[in-house]
């Protein structure tokens, strides 16, 4: 189960641990990234809050968690790849695993549907 | 993710049409909708500009002509450049300067004969003019090329994809200028940039703009680079944004522009400011403008503090990015004096944490002027 959040973050659920990252969508807006920090396993996320950093040749955005959680890894890979997000964001480009606190926050994310529909309001 | 908003009533260049056609994504910059990238991406434009030829339109830019007797006296009275002693076809960059040794914009002169040719910044090309039109003196007059378009062609094959539209301008050696003819329009080209490369300024009238522009991208080395290229690439070169890096807060000294002011206008003053830029000459500025190389793969952005090995601040990062040429983060600040050396260890504050990182010298990437 894939779902979508309005800051263009996606999560993938498997039994209670979601895995994290940007939508395909975002990574064209943001362009070339060159540099990404993600959090360490135990760090607390809450819905909404900064989760990660995400850094294009232009700027620095912050990638905020769809749900609350403790962080049961972060992408080893994208310290030294960070181009992974460009070419792979909905797979190998993931930013971070969580384990979820509270599984009803699920269903404020939008489906697949959903969020492409809201990607084409913003147009 | 957060994202910038944007959206003003903003101007357009004349080659506004051209950039969506190509599919560029658009942001607002000094007031225009300006490129900011190509469906390439900024690495690719800036690795293409630093192996072949990128095509930028920076007809945003402000362009004037000063013509008459006084032409070049006005001009210094207002920087600290060297402009009567300009030969013609000859080209230099300088800064206003404010009555306190600050900058009040950056600027290219060049001595095109019959007249001063001035380019100067986006954002500050109104007050520019206000300023250059107040110290109008006799039957000196100033007049704004108003929608005028410049095209820059940088990289080390940019002059010989010119030279096939354009025959004669391979002649021009670096900070020179001529005017040329194209299709019945009268061109102004430089042989000088913003990039570090080999290249040419090409200003031309603005119903020739995008003419011109597709006769350029119809030759093989060249693609056209955003404004997101044009700053990584000067970056690595080592040069000013104006309202970044220099500003109404520095001096030319503390930004190590020293090289652009002559000896003999060190000696003798005569422009805006020029006691405290005289003093910081003979006895060092406060703070200087350094080049940064961060340890790590973090950029610090500008406005990172930087601080010494204690946690004491020392100065502030003005531009920071990645450099796609070196594939690592590299910035540049001002750090005060005493710490101002090259190989010096300092931390850049980036998220709340201290980021190694050393003072060296600039240019991160060596330059490539064409000169004699």
């Amino acid at each position: 189960m894939k779902r979508f959040s309005e800051e263009h973050e996606w999560i993938s659920v498997e039994g209670d641990v979601g895995t994290v990252g940007i939508t395909d969508y975002a990574q064209s807006q943001l362009g070339d990234i060159v540099y990404v920090e993600v959090p360490e396993a135990g760090r607390k996320l809450a819905k909404g809050g900064e989760a990660a950093v995400v850094e294009s040749v232009k700027a620095a955005s912050d990638v905020y968690s769809p749900v609350t959680g403790e962080v049961v890894e972060g992408n080893a890979a994208l310290a030294d790849n960070p181009a992974l997000v460009n070419s792979d964001p909905m797979g190998e480009g993931w930013f971070f695993k969580v384990r979820i606190a509270e599984k009803g926050e699920m269903d404020g994310l939008m489906d697949e549907a959903g969020y492409a529909e809201f990607v084409k309001g913003l147009a | 993710m957060s994202e910038p908003n944007a959206d003003q009533t903003l101007l357009k260049t004349p080659l506004h049409a051209l950039h969506v056609e190509l599919g560029a994504k658009m942001v607002p910059f000094a007031g225009y909708d300006m490129p900011v990238q190509y469906p390439g991406g900024i690495l690719a434009e800036h690795q293409h500009t630093r192996t072949a030829a990128g095509l930028f339109d920076v007809s945003h830019m402000g362009q004037c002509w000063i013509e008459g007797p006084e032409a070049a006296d006005i001009v210094e009275r207002l920087t600290p450049g060297d402009i009567k002693a300009l030969e013609p076809g000859r080209q230099r960059y300088t800064q206003f300067t404010t009555a306190s040794g600050g900058i009040y914009d950056d600027l290219m002169v060049t001595n095109a004969g019959s007249r001063l040719v001035l380019v100067v910044n986006a954002a500050c090309k109104q007050d520019d003019f206000a300023r250059l039109q107040e110290a109008m003196t006799g039957n000196t007059a100033m007049r704004i090329l108003e929608g005028q378009g410049l095209l820059a062609l940088q990289g080390p094959q940019a002059v010989a994809a010119l030279e096939r539209v354009v025959p004669g301008v391979s002649a021009l050696k670096f900070m020179t200028g001529d005017r040329f003819s194209w299709q019945g329009a009268d061109l102004y080209i430089t042989r000088s940039g913003y990039t570090g490369e080999d290249g040419c300024e090409i200003s031309v009238p603005a119903e020739k703009t995008e003419a011109l522009a597709r006769a350029l991208l119809a030759q093989p080395e060249v693609k056209p680079v955003g404004l997101g290229a044009r700053d990584s690439l000067r970056l690595e070169a080592g040069l000013c944004l104006y309202g970044h890096d220099i500003d109404t807060t520095t001096s030319p000294i503390e930004a190590g522009l020293l090289w652009s002011i002559p000896k003999h206008r060190r000696n003798v003053g005569g422009f805006p400011g020029d006691t405290v830029i005289v003093r910081q000459i003979a006895s060092g500025p406060p703070r200087r403008r350094v080049g940064i190389l961060p340890e790590g793969r973090a950029p610090a952005r500008e406005g990172s503090e930087i601080v010494d090995a204690s946690g004491a601040k020392i100065g502030v990062v003005t531009s920071g990015g990645f450099s796609p040429s070196l594939g690592r983060p590299i910035a540049m600040g001002y750090v005060d004096r005493a710490h101002a050396e090259i190989g010096a260890k300092i931390g850049l504050v980036v998220r709340g944490k201290p980021l190694p990182a050393e003072i060296v010298k600039m240019p991160f990437v060596k330059k490539s002027y064409h000169k004699d």
